[in-house]
């Protein structure tokens, strides 16, 4: 979390050496402007003259409103339930674990569609859980603001539990063990010393967890659908926008989803000088 | 006070045993002292209960604690790198025994600024444990585990972390904290200095057995083992203290750095001892005519025990040896610097 000392950088090789073979140069660079070319299109092909009133429109706006809360919902969620795996994978011994730790990740590499099906399988209004659910109390989840939320978590806790339970096997045990011979439960240790000691790994796996779940749309349209005001995110009105011929929105949508997206991890970085 | 009664036996896979018994009585502090590897710190952890006992017990106060958890054993310990939690500040650390115990805020805070207060360390109060020198981080340490109240302090290498100038200065000053401390102390080293002077009775460990027990000048008077032999090297003498000189019981008189009056022991390395065949030159505070008593060779080093007012062992190359024609009965002088000669309450 320091800057390189002067010493450190006294020991960097001499300039004359830091220049990358062109074997690696120009693949980089292609492989740069391939990434940001995109970018520079979205930019470019931009409706500026009337992305004031582009933007403004409530349906918009509506959209905008939904995919921020859900997002940090479905973060929060992530959250609650992710640092407590992560601990279990990190700190605990117990049968299965490999196979588990292999599960949690699964939906990192899982097309999200497939997701989607997936969780209509667990709670959609006939799935292994959800029958019992609208049997018992007349609930069903699929097509509602929560199975947004729900579809969000499914693919973004993955990225959460990844970057806390590396921060825990690096975090070192012994301030731990000193916690416990100062008379601290292990409630207490993992509250005052555990987390503040991985706050930096809980920070950027929030962060990308976050900036997923702004982003899903695969198993969102599947569990959820495309309904405006309800389950309709801002990548799913972009999606829309894009059907109905109207690729103005659409770019200005776009462009708005990485303004929000830049903010938020230029915020973050700001404040917590370890992410990234 | 409490005190203390444990038989230790810990098994690990790679065939290493460690078979211990140990005592110490309330107020005594009871050095383990051994080489790398003997067993020294993996008995401290027993007894904080970061390891399992294989076999055995551990009597604090004739209860057996040793199947309860490290957090309900009430034994304060001294990591040997401190372990000061590097977000809390320095009050922070010390009143988070205190906090854990269930005191509310304010009262840990107070017990905590009267902790650092007794360790010299208020001006630091709200300083992060990265901003502190390796003796301030000692002592924070130090009153981390003394704010728990514990009834017994078990300390890891408690000056290895140190550089050689701040850990006389802190030697001496843990001393006089651990003197004060009613409990029973245990402190780990592999250092026969800091177990001369810290301790009043020394346990020494190898592979993973006590081969010695005894006050300090007991163990230097008697060795029983190769590396109690080359411990008891050490200039051990009993005297009286006054003005920075010692007058030494055995006869003489040794020049010291350290403040301390009274009835003390004075102990230096025989390294630290120079040999002349005629009366020195220069600023040696200690210089006294010997003679030699008897020579013999350790690896390459020779150690030369003097007869003389005190007698003392000083440790020469073998060619030095060999250049100051070395025979028993070879009158010569040796020279001892103040600052080598370490000086302890006794």
């Amino acid at each position: 979390m320091t800057r390189p000392s002067a010493a450190r950088r006294g020991r960097e090789p001499d300039p004359g050496f830091r220049r990358a073979p062109a074997a690696l140069a120009v693949p980089a660079i292609l492989g740069l402007l391939f990434l940001l070319l995109p970018l520079l299109g979205l930019l470019v092909r931009a409706p500026w003259r009337r992305i004031g009133t582009v933007l403004t429109q409530p349906a918009a706006l509506t959209a905008l409103r939904l995919s921020l809360e859900t997002a940090t919902a479905s973060t929060a969620l992530c959250l609650v339930f992710g640092i407590p795996v992560a601990y279990l994978l990190a700190r605990t011994r117990f049968w299965g674990q490999r196979a588990v730790r292999a599960l949690v990740t699964l939906p990192l590499v899982l097309p999200p569609v497939v997701g989607g099906v997936a969780l209509f399988t667990a709670y959609g209004r006939t799935g292994v859980v959800g029958k019992w659910w609208d049997r018992w109390f007349g609930y069903t989840m699929p097509f509602t603001t929560t199975a947004v939320v729900v579809a969000q978590a499914f693919v973004a806790m993955p990225f959460l539990i990844i970057a806390v339970e590396g921060a825990l096997r690096a975090a070192d045990r012994r301030f731990e063990e000193a916690a416990a011979t100062l008379g601290a439960s292990r409630w207490t240790t993992f509250r005052r010393v555990t987390l503040p000691l991985v706050g930096p790994g809980v920070v950027a796996g929030t962060v990308l967890c976050w900036a997923r779940a702004m982003g899903e749309f695969g198993a969102t349209i599947t569990f959820a659908g495309n309904f405006e005001g309800t389950t309709q995110t801002m990548p799913l009105y972009v999606y829309r926008a894009l059907e109905t011929a109207d690729p103005n929105s659409a770019i200005a949508l776009s462009l708005l989803l990485v303004a929000v997206c830049v903010a938020v991890l230029v915020a973050l970085r700001g404040r917590w000088a370890g992410v990234g | 006070m409490s005190d203390l009664r444990a038989d230790i036996t810990i098994v690990r896979g790679s065939g290493f045993r460690l078979d211990l018994s140990l005592y110490a009585m309330p107020g005594e502090v009871v050095a383990l002292l051994g080489p790398n590897g003997a067993g020294k710190s993996t008995a401290l952890r027993a007894l904080a209960g970061l390891i399992r006992l294989n076999a055995g017990r551990i009597l604090v106060d004739g209860t057996d604690i040793s199947g309860l958890p490290p957090e309900r054993r009430r034994i304060g310990v001294v990591f040997q790198d401190y372990l000061l939690f590097p977000h809390m500040t320095a009050l922070e650390n010390v009143a988070f025994g205190p906090r854990s115990a269930g005191e509310p805020k304010a009262v840990a805070r107070q017990a905590a600024e009267r902790w650092l207060d007794r360790v010299g360390l208020s001006a630091y109060a709200r300083v992060k444990p990265g901003e502190l020198s390796g003796g301030q981080a000692q002592r924070v340490a130090l009153a981390r585990a003394l704010a728990t109240k514990p009834r017994l302090l078990l300390l890891d290498e408690p000056l290895a972390a140190l550089d050689a100038r701040t850990r006389a200065e802190i030697r001496a000053d843990l001393r006089h904290h651990l003197t004060a401390f009613e409990g029973a102390s245990i402190v780990v080293t592999h250092d026969p200095l800091d177990a001369m002077v810290l301790a009043d009775r020394i346990v020494v460990i190898e592979d993973g057995r006590q081969v010695q027990a005894g006050t300090p000048a007991e163990i230097v008077r008697r060795p029983r083992t190769d590396y109690v032999a080359r411990l008891a090297g050490l200039n051990l003498y009993r005297g009286v203290a006054e003005h920075g000189v010692v007058t030494i019981e055995a006869g003489g008189h040794l020049a010291t750095g350290d403040d301390v009056s009274g009835p003390v022991f004075a102990v230096f390395p025989p390294a630290a001892v120079s040999v002349y065949t005629s009366r020195p030159e220069g600023s040696p505070r200690n210089v006294w005519q010997v003679e030699v008593d008897g020579i013999e060779p350790h690896a390459d080093r020779v150690r030369v025990s003097f007869r003389g007012d005190p007698p003392v062992a000083a440790e020469v190359t073998t060619a030095a040896a060999a250049e100051l024609d070395l025979h028993p009965g070879t009158p010569a002088w040796v020279a001892v610097k103040a600052t080598e000669v370490h000086a302890y309450p006794a």
